[in-house]
């Protein structure tokens, strides 16, 4: 190949590279970006007030709203949160402070196995656990599931937030005769604070689309669910109940709840990074 | 490996009136398989100036470290022999408490992520038992010792990162000051600083020799000559030699200390 050619060879391969990897990105965004378009022409027509403060009208009545069921969701993704981040948070405050290396890495090992365990085998274990033993779906069992699902992200990203803290900083303060606890307490976690939170943030979103394991755990209700013992409605699992059924108006409101999720998750991915910019902005050093 | 520890610390070398702070005696470390330091003894006087010099990898750091036992946090480690600190076996010792009596200033300087004050008050507040008014009393007296209060004392309540790199090191000395250490132990403190936060930190650990035990490890020898009563040459894991420090620099009793100091080493 003469030196011309191989030139033009190189630009070719240069511009077909740039092409294909130009191409995947667009594809990524249009993606989501067709989902959005696609659920705002379709549900936005139907989000109105009532959407959020009325119950679900029996069929062929129109009107009425989900209102039950974005508080049931609510209620769950609480009940998961309280759940999920205190032994994800202390779990991996063990593996990034404490653990030998070889339980460590067990540990580590058994957490990323968790983390991939199909939704619906871990809503399988919450009914066994706990609807079998009550004999009833409850918004606990759906919390539960959930938070499950939530402890191996809970652990992983609040292990690599606090190594990535400094190690001068916990010399520091174990030069100055503090307490290793103290130390963790005082300075590493509060230096970690925004990334942790980030990390639980961006995990809530991460489980709030979640329908499988609710399905046979929090079940679903057409009236509201006081407390935490009775079976209650939620948005993932109504857009499931209602994109099934045979009726055009429910497909419409299915259309609305996925376009309320989805926004509530947007939102909290967003949320996020204003956390993490405010972190990075802020004078974290290196 | 099987050189016998010499005692290179001669009695009667800090002359009347100077106390011993901290003896060491055939000091061996290792990580893991590798050994670090040989058979090191010597003593440290109270009250005083002392730096350790040496090249790269020589043990002078490893050495510091020993003395409040933060080599400990490495894993894999094993200390031999001994280290007394005012007669007391500091591997006896509860190893919060020997913190708080010998303070350390990193070569990086490592302010925490708060205020310039709750940087200060940090080990008093681990300490606890006193009230928010001699809180503020030792913080503003450490600041004060660590030549650092006329620049802060406007904004005690900002990030200490907003301050340049040779006042955030100040601030970690005031911040070891504020539990009255007995011993001040600075690893290489102004290799990261301009020749001005250089000569500030200088004057300020002279002043402090005055009622603190200050031991310094420098690759500036002179920065030794400058600060230090007296200086010991570590080389690879040994101590060479230790003598006043106007001994070490003019007329140095080993060839190895002689070629270092003249910078014809190698």
């Amino acid at each position: 190949m003469t030196s011309a050619a191989r030139l033009r060879y190189r630009r070719v391969v240069n511009g077909a590279m740039f092409g294909a990897t130009g191409a995947c990105t667009v594809a990524i965004a249009g993606v989501l970006l067709f989902i959005l378009f696609y659920l705002f022409v379709n549900g936005a027509r139907r989000i109105d007030l009532a959407f959020f403060t009325e119950l679900p009208t029996p069929v062929g009545e129109p009107g009425g709203g989900m209102a039950n069921a974005i508080v049931g969701s609510a209620k769950i993704l609480a009940l998961a949160t309280v759940i999920g981040v205190p032994v994800g948070f202390l779990g991996g405050v063990y593996l990034a402070e404490y653990g030998s290396r070889g339980f460590a890495f067990a540990v580590r090992y058994t957490t990323d196995l968790l983390n991939g365990v199909p939704s619906i085998v871990i809503g399988i274990f919450a009914y066994t656990l706990i609807v079998l033993k009550a004999k009833h779906f409850s918004t606990l069992a759906g919390g539960v599931a959930l938070g499950i699902m939530m402890i191996p992200i809970a652990v992983r990203s609040t292990e690599e937030f606090l190594r990535a803290v400094p190690s001068g900083l916990r010399e520091g303060a174990l030069a100055l005769g503090t307490p290793k606890w103290r130390m963790l307490a005082t300075v590493v976690v509060p230096a970690a604070k925004d990334g942790i939170i980030t990390g639980i943030m961006l995990n809530l979103a991460r489980v709030a689309g979640e329908t499988a394991p609710l399905l046979f755990t929090s079940f679903s209700n057409r009236f509201w669910s006081p407390g935490l013992d009775q079976p209650t409605a939620s948005l993932p699992v109504m857009i499931y109940t209602y994109a099934v059924s045979p009726y055009d108006d429910w497909h419409r409101q299915a259309w609305a709840a996925g376009f309320v999720l989805l926004l509530f998750i947007l939102l909290i991915n967003l949320g996020a990074r204003v956390i993490l910019r405010r972190r990075v902005a802020g004078g974290g050093r290196s | 490996m099987t050189a016998a520890p010499a005692t290179v610390v001669p009695e009667g070398l800090f002359g009347p009136g100077v106390e011993e702070k901290v003896r060491v005696a055939a000091l061996n470390f290792f990580y893991g398989k590798a050994q670090a330091l040989h058979g090191v003894s010597l003593r440290i006087p109270t009250n005083h100036v002392t730096a350790f010099i040496g090249p790269s990898g020589c043990g002078k750091s490893t050495f510091l470290r020993t003395l409040n036992r933060m080599c400990e946090t490495v894993k894999d480690t094993r200390v031999e022999g001994e280290v007394l600190l005012d007669g007391e076996d500091i591997f006896d010792l509860d190893v919060t408490s020997l913190r708080r009596r010998v303070g350390m200033v990193f070569q990086k300087s490592n302010p925490f992520p708060k205020s310039i004050f709750e940087n200060v008050a940090y080990g008093l507040r681990v300490n606890g038992g006193l009230t928010r008014a001699e809180v503020a009393e030792h913080v503003e007296r450490s600041l004060v010792r660590a030549a650092l209060w006329d620049e802060v004392k406007h904004k005690l309540h900002h990030s200490a990162y907003s301050l340049s790199g040779g006042q955030q090191q100040r601030l970690c000395i005031a911040r070891a000051l504020a539990v009255d250490p007995e011993v001040l132990l600075l690893d290489e403190p102004c290799s990261a600083l301009d020749p001005i936060a250089t000569a500030k930190i200088e004057e300020l650990l002279l002043g402090l020799a005055e009622s603190c035990t200050i031991v310094i490890v420098t690759h500036n020898m002179q920065q030794a000559a400058r600060v230090s009563d007296y200086t010991g040459f570590f080389l690879l894991g040994r101590l060479v030699e230790f003598d006043r420090t106007e001994r070490i620099f003019q007329n140095p009793a080993k060839k190895e200390t002689e070629d270092y100091v003249t910078g014809r080493f190698g």
